[in-house]
């Protein structure tokens, strides 16, 4: 099946910055595509020339197989970062006006059900909450039945609880057999709502694939955190990453590493067992965390 | 398959509406547009309800090249006496009907001549004045009219110049906001053209300019007994026009900037001098050719030219043509200067 974007060594330098250094990929219909990386890595760049508002220093974006054309801004949707609205409008007047930019207008009343903005509806849109505003800037983005979306970190700085009320939402979007494009440092969000991830780091793709098969690709182990004290009784044999107070015990053999813990009396009251996550990935890969 | 005029009208439409929604609910800005340009006439009209300056003024009729000085004529060496050169022409005799100035001289004809107003007391000084000076005698000519009271004529400027500050930093800031603020950004991720933008802030702002002014003037020509001899409607014209082309001149300014100190102090550049230069507060009838020039490029000036012609000498649209002209000029070149510089976003 050919790709809805075809994004072709695609660069942009600014004067004293190379913020995309020959990025290439293809975005499937009806998939998530995430750019996974930290602050300044190069995603939000990487996002606004595929969104056809930054034009490449060099590079391809290709929609449908051909280049973005004039009406290309009629067919996507684009959630950005940071967004301000017009000030003393309602939820349900601030979507009608931006329904009414577009030829093609999904009905209102399904765009309300659907990112779940009935409680809010008349209220002024300074009024919301965080989680309200992303939810009301993702039925803005949806509001011409767009072809692609984009999110860009559409929930930096929300509670964690509106962070998974948001995410609840993109499931049904995608549920819908829409193609999205995220960009996010949360690996998390990365992990849940992407179908296939690139990890961006200084403007450069540095692994891609989906988030289970890069894991998969990476790690053969799993990870077993305890406090230091307990870590500490067992000093061979495997390898150890010390946290602040806790210790991490990257293990393929989980059993063994218990077992061997209870032979040498060390309490595993506040054992924490995991798998191996994105975030720990980009470690792997780059030496720094994710969120620095 | 849509139509690209069609939709061009209905996001132009959409736009306005949202943009005048957005001024109508802010409280504060729309008690300020209304009630501060009220307060100040009426301050005006307070503080020059009492005696009148002691500046005489004199228009002179002189040959082109020809000094306005004691050789021309001993009563142009009379102190606390202003003389400036006038062009030849009804409008200078109409400045005598009003009692804009005292008297008007005319050195070009033999033996010289001089009008005075029959109803005016400091033209009767001026004549006292005129005889004692020596040199040849000037032949008087008299004229009559209701004096013109200072309220009458710089109402105009006032509401004139309340205007543009409307115009210029309603449309200034709020671009320059937007822009600062990511909203411009959102914007130009939709359909919505730039021309398309620009004109729906210039719409919505023209309307809501020339509506709370409407009435604003209503309330003085209530409240003040304002002369008014002209067209309402020419002046609706007018003043629609003029609103048209400051707005646009606004626009211009806020085309790039997305810092609000900068833009308010640009504006405030052009703002202040047009207030000095266009003849709001006093007629620059006498001042320097190349301020007179200058002001000729401005959109104030013709307005209040305009407005001032309308209400106190009743001129119809052929006088005020060349007003309406200038203004529709200005309006086209700001406009399209505005759309080409303009951008979305911050560099």
């Amino acid at each position: 099946m050919p790709a809805v974007l075809e994004v072709r060594d695609l660069v942009k330098h600014y004067p004293r910055v190379r913020a995309v250094d020959g990025v290439s990929f293809e975005v499937q219909e009806g998939t998530c595509f995430g750019l996974l990386g930290p602050n300044g890595a190069g995603k939000s760049t990487t996002i606004e020339m595929l969104e056809g508002l930054l034009k490449p220093t060099s590079g391809q974006v290709l929609f449908r197989g051909a280049a973005l054309g004039g009406h290309y801004r009629e067919r996507v949707g684009i959630q950005f970062q940071n967004t301000a609205l017009q000030e003393h409008l309602t939820t349900r007047e601030n979507l009608r006006f931006f329904s009414a930019l577009y030829p093609k207008r999904r009905p209102l009343d399904e765009l309300i059900a659907l990112c779940r903005l009935e409680e809010f509806l008349d209220r002024d849109t300074s009024k919301l909450s965080g989680g309200q505003r992303q939810r009301l800037l993702l039925a803005i983005a949806l509001v011409n039945e767009p072809e692609v979306l984009f999110l860009d970190e559409p929930t930096t700085g929300l509670d964690p609880q509106a962070r998974r009320n948001f995410w609840d939402l993109v499931q049904g979007v995608k549920a819908q057999g829409k193609t999205i494009v995220l960009t996010t440092h949360y690996m998390e969000e990365a992990y849940l709502l992407c179908d296939e991830i690139a990890i961006v780091d200084h403007g450069k793709i540095i692994a891609r694939g989906s988030p289970a098969a890069l894991l998969a690709e990476h790690f053969d182990d799993s990870v077993l955190e305890l406090p230091v004290a307990e870590a500490s009784r067992l000093n061979d044999g495997v390898t150890y990453k010390q946290k602040g107070d806790v210790v991490e015990i990257h293990t393929p053999d989980i059993n063994g590493t218990i077992g061997r813990l209870l032979a040498v009396g060390a309490s595993l009251a506040h054992l924490r067992i995991r798998s191996r996550t994105l975030e720990d990935l980009f470690l792997e890969l780059t030496g720094r965390e994710l969120r620095t | 398959m849509s139509n690209p005029l069609a939709d061009s009208w209905r996001r132009l439409r959409a736009a306005t509406w949202a943009r005048s929604l957005e001024f109508i609910r802010d409280k504060s800005a729309v008690g300020w547009n209304v009630i501060f340009p009220v307060l100040l006439v009426l301050g005006l009209a307070y503080v020059f309800s009492g005696p009148g300056q002691p500046m005489f003024k004199v228009g002179v009729l002189a040959p082109a090249g020809v000094a306005l000085d004691a050789k021309l004529h001993p009563f142009l060496a009379t102190p606390q006496v202003q003389f400036y050169r006038e062009e030849p022409g009804d409008a200078a005799l109409h400045k005598v009907q009003l009692q804009r100035i005292d008297m008007l001289a005319d050195f070009t004809v033999v033996p010289g001549r001089y009008w005075v107003n029959e109803q005016s007391p400091k033209g009767k000084l001026l004549e006292q004045l005129l005889r004692g000076a020596g040199g040849d005698a000037l032949q008087r000519q008299a004229t009559s009219g209701a004096e013109a009271r200072y309220v009458d004529w710089v109402t105009p400027g006032v509401l004139g110049m309340n205007m543009m500050f409307g115009c210029l930093f309603g449309i200034g800031y709020v671009i320059v906001r937007y822009r600062k603020n990511g909203y411009l950004k959102r914007l130009n991720a939709t359909p919505l053209r730039a021309f398309e933008f620009l004109l729906a802030q210039l719409l919505s702002r023209l309307l809501l300019i020339v509506v709370v002014n409407c009435a604003v003037f209503m309330a003085c020509r209530l409240l003040l007994h304002l002369r008014m001899e002209g067209s309402y409607w020419n002046l609706l014209l007018l003043t629609t026009l003029a609103v048209f082309s400051m707005i646009a001149m606004g626009l211009v300014v806020s085309a790039r900037i997305s810092s609000e100190e900068l833009a308010g102090g640009i504006l405030n550049v052009i703002a202040t001098p047009m207030m000095v230069v266009c003849g709001v507060f006093f007629s620059i009838d006498g001042a320097p050719r190349i301020l007179q020039m200058v002001a000729q490029l401005l959109p104030l000036t013709h307005l209040i030219n305009g407005a001032r012609a309308i209400m106190l000498d009743g001129a119809g649209l052929r006088e005020i043509a060349p007003n309406l002209l200038a203004l529709a000029a200005m309006s086209a070149v700001y406009l399209v200067l505005g759309a080409a510089l303009f951008k979305w976003r911050q560099n």
